[in-house]
């Protein structure tokens, strides 16, 4: 445990890792109260022709990863995205049209420069190999999105509930709507760079899409959904780690473990949410049955 | 009662959607402590209407007046129950929390404990009676719970017009009932002006003061009496139309065409003879 913990590599990953958690299960309640679950999935993917780019032109990976997120969030908002099938079909045009960005990037990458690799760490992520120097950034990213979230908390769930009644309230559900997107793309941005753009839906929507079924406030939701992405990414990497001398000296992604046990905390929460109304359920009959004469 | 100004005052009101007329020259006033029905069938411009009411449309002519004011600028004094919003079993918000964002929703920062806020949403709470349910998530209600927490939504701010569209559509004839005693209810109780629209105005009769009967945008005002009679909706309508009365019942329904109706005798007395 001692040699796990002191490691440079570890460290950042945990650190990175961590961050990533937070974020993204902070934003995946609100992404999945809106229904909003294609779009986030849609601007991770899209994002990784950042990811390239970046390796292309030297930048840092946050920034190319943040950069397409945000482009392709107003994309998608500015192609007109009122009914639920309309917003479909442009999250839709807008991730063709980001992949095949990627695909560009990423052959530019192999020909151009001497980086192998680079397709895997950007679509699937090597938590283990990030530099010390996006520790940084990634805090502050966490900040941001904290800040604002905390900012316009009741807005924004009041938007989710319903656009009418937040029109009502004097919110207004475009530029929620807009803000919502943008803190989507930070998160996204971080969460790319911990477990690849691909693999980032996974923690965006699993923790959260566990949490709600455990919560009955959306505070509780955010708690539950925090628990599950940490406890995922720490396990996960630890996992990793310890999984060089499982397979002997073959370790395995940190980015497979983590997914796997995002996925298995769903499936737990699901059982778990639906033997919990069972329960009740059978409660509630005996009571009846017993107040009957 | 009529000599106080009127809470809603609307005038010669148009408006357009997409290019076509959807309200045509709609007047109507309702003055506080009246509850005042919208009777139209589906298409005839009630959602419109009210949507404009709340400032969400804006009209091409007329004018809409809450409280003295223009209606944007007097949001405060109106409440809207909204036709039917879904919510998703999955949602992680309870009846209380729905309806505290009634109340600060448009608030920034986090929403603490504030034992005011607390009062005013158990307030409302109770007014609509859904205390039994005010722990349980919104998405798990059944609709006519679901309705009452809407209402507790608009209630919170203590508005002094509640606006509801449909209440009535998708409600069981118990809930319905216990929907217009709830409205009865809070016109008594806390002196509210109440505006509802509905298909079938029988539900509403025992509790109407005025109403407001729109025939593909254009409309007929006043009470049941002035407004239901064959020779008023007949001219709405622009064909004739009879009003027959029913146990207290009310049923519009139109007149078959003289022509039709000698075919159809001859018709009879050919088979009879």
């Amino acid at each position: 445990m001692f040699a796990f913990l002191s490691s440079q590599p570890v460290q950042t990953a945990l650190i990175v890792g961590s961050c990533a958690a937070l974020i993204s299960a902070l934003i995946g309640v609100f992404t999945v109260l809106r229904g909003n679950a294609f779009a986030g999935h849609a601007l991770a993917d899209v994002s990784s022709a950042g990811g390239a780019a970046s390796f292309l032109w030297g930048i840092s990976p946050l920034l190319g990863f943040l950069g397409m997120a945000w482009i392709a969030a107003f994309g998608m908002e500015f192609l007109g995205v009122r009914k639920a099938r309309e917003r479909d079909l442009a999250t839709g045009i807008v991730l063709g049209a980001g992949l095949g960005l990627s695909a560009l990037f990423l052959y530019l990458d192999v020909t151009t420069t001497s980086t192998t690799g680079a397709a895997v760490s950007v679509m699937f992520g090597s938590l283990f190999a990030i530099s010390q120097g996006l520790i940084w950034p990634a805090i502050l990213a966490v900040l941001a999105v904290f800040l604002l979230v905390g900012l316009f908390y009741r807005p924004l769930i009041l938007t989710a509930v319903d656009p009418d009644l937040a029109t009502l309230r004097g919110v207004s559900p475009r530029w929620m709507g807009l803000l919502q997107l943008l803190v989507l793309g930070l998160a996204v941005a971080v969460c790319a760079l911990a477990i690849g753009a691909v693999l980032a839906t996974a923690l965006l929507i699993g923790p959260a899409g566990a949490a709600i079924r455990l919560s009955r406030r959306p505070a509780q939701a955010i708690f539950w959904a925090m628990l599950v992405a940490l406890t995922a990414v720490w396990l996960g990497i630890w996992m990793a780690y310890e999984s060089y001398y499982w397979f002997s000296g073959n370790a395995w992604p940190v980015s497979f473990f983590v997914v796997a046990l995002i996925f298995l905390f769903y499936l737990l929460a699901m059982f778990g949410s639906s033997w919990h109304q069972k329960y009740q359920r059978r409660s509630i009959a005996s009571l009846r049955r017993l107040q009957e004469p | 009662m009529t000599n106080q100004s009127p809470i809603l005052a609307v005038a010669d009101l148009s408006v357009d959607l997409g290019g076509r007329s959807i309200l045509r020259d709609v007047s109507f006033d309702l003055y506080p402590g009246q509850l005042c029905a919208l009777i139209g069938e589906n298409g005839a411009g009630k959602t419109t209407l009210l949507r404009t009411l709340l400032g969400l449309i804006t009209q091409r002519a007329g004018t809409v007046r809450i409280g003295a004011a223009p209606a944007r600028e007097h949001r405060e004094l109106v409440g809207y129950v909204p036709q039917k919003i879904n919510f998703d079993p999955d949602l992680p918000l309870r009846t209380r929390d729905l309806v505290r964002l009634g109340l600060d929703g448009q608030r920034l920062g986090l929403p603490f404990f504030d034992g005011r806020t607390r009062y005013a949403v158990d307030q409302a709470l109770q007014a609509v009676g859904a205390e039994d349910f005010a722990d349980q998530r919104v998405g798990e209600l059944s609709g006519g719970q679901q309705q009452r927490a809407v209402i507790a939504h608009a209630l919170v701010r203590k508005p002094r017009l509640l606006i509801l569209d449909e209440p009535l559509a998708n409600l069981d004839f118990g809930s319905a009932n216990a929907l217009v005693d709830l409205l009865g209810r809070l016109i008594v109780q806390q002196q509210m002006t109440v505006l509802v629209t509905a298909h079938d105005m029988n539900p509403l009769i025992p509790v109407m003061d005025r109403l407001v009967y729109l025939v593909d945008g254009r409309a007929a005002t006043g009470t049941v009496a002035e407004v239901v009679q064959a020779e008023v909706l007949s001219k709405l309508y622009g064909y004739p139309v009879s009003v027959l009365h029913h146990g207290g019942r009310i049923l519009v329904l139109p007149d078959a065409p003289e022509n039709a109706d000698v075919a159809n005798m001859n018709r009879c007395a050919g088979h009879g003879a």
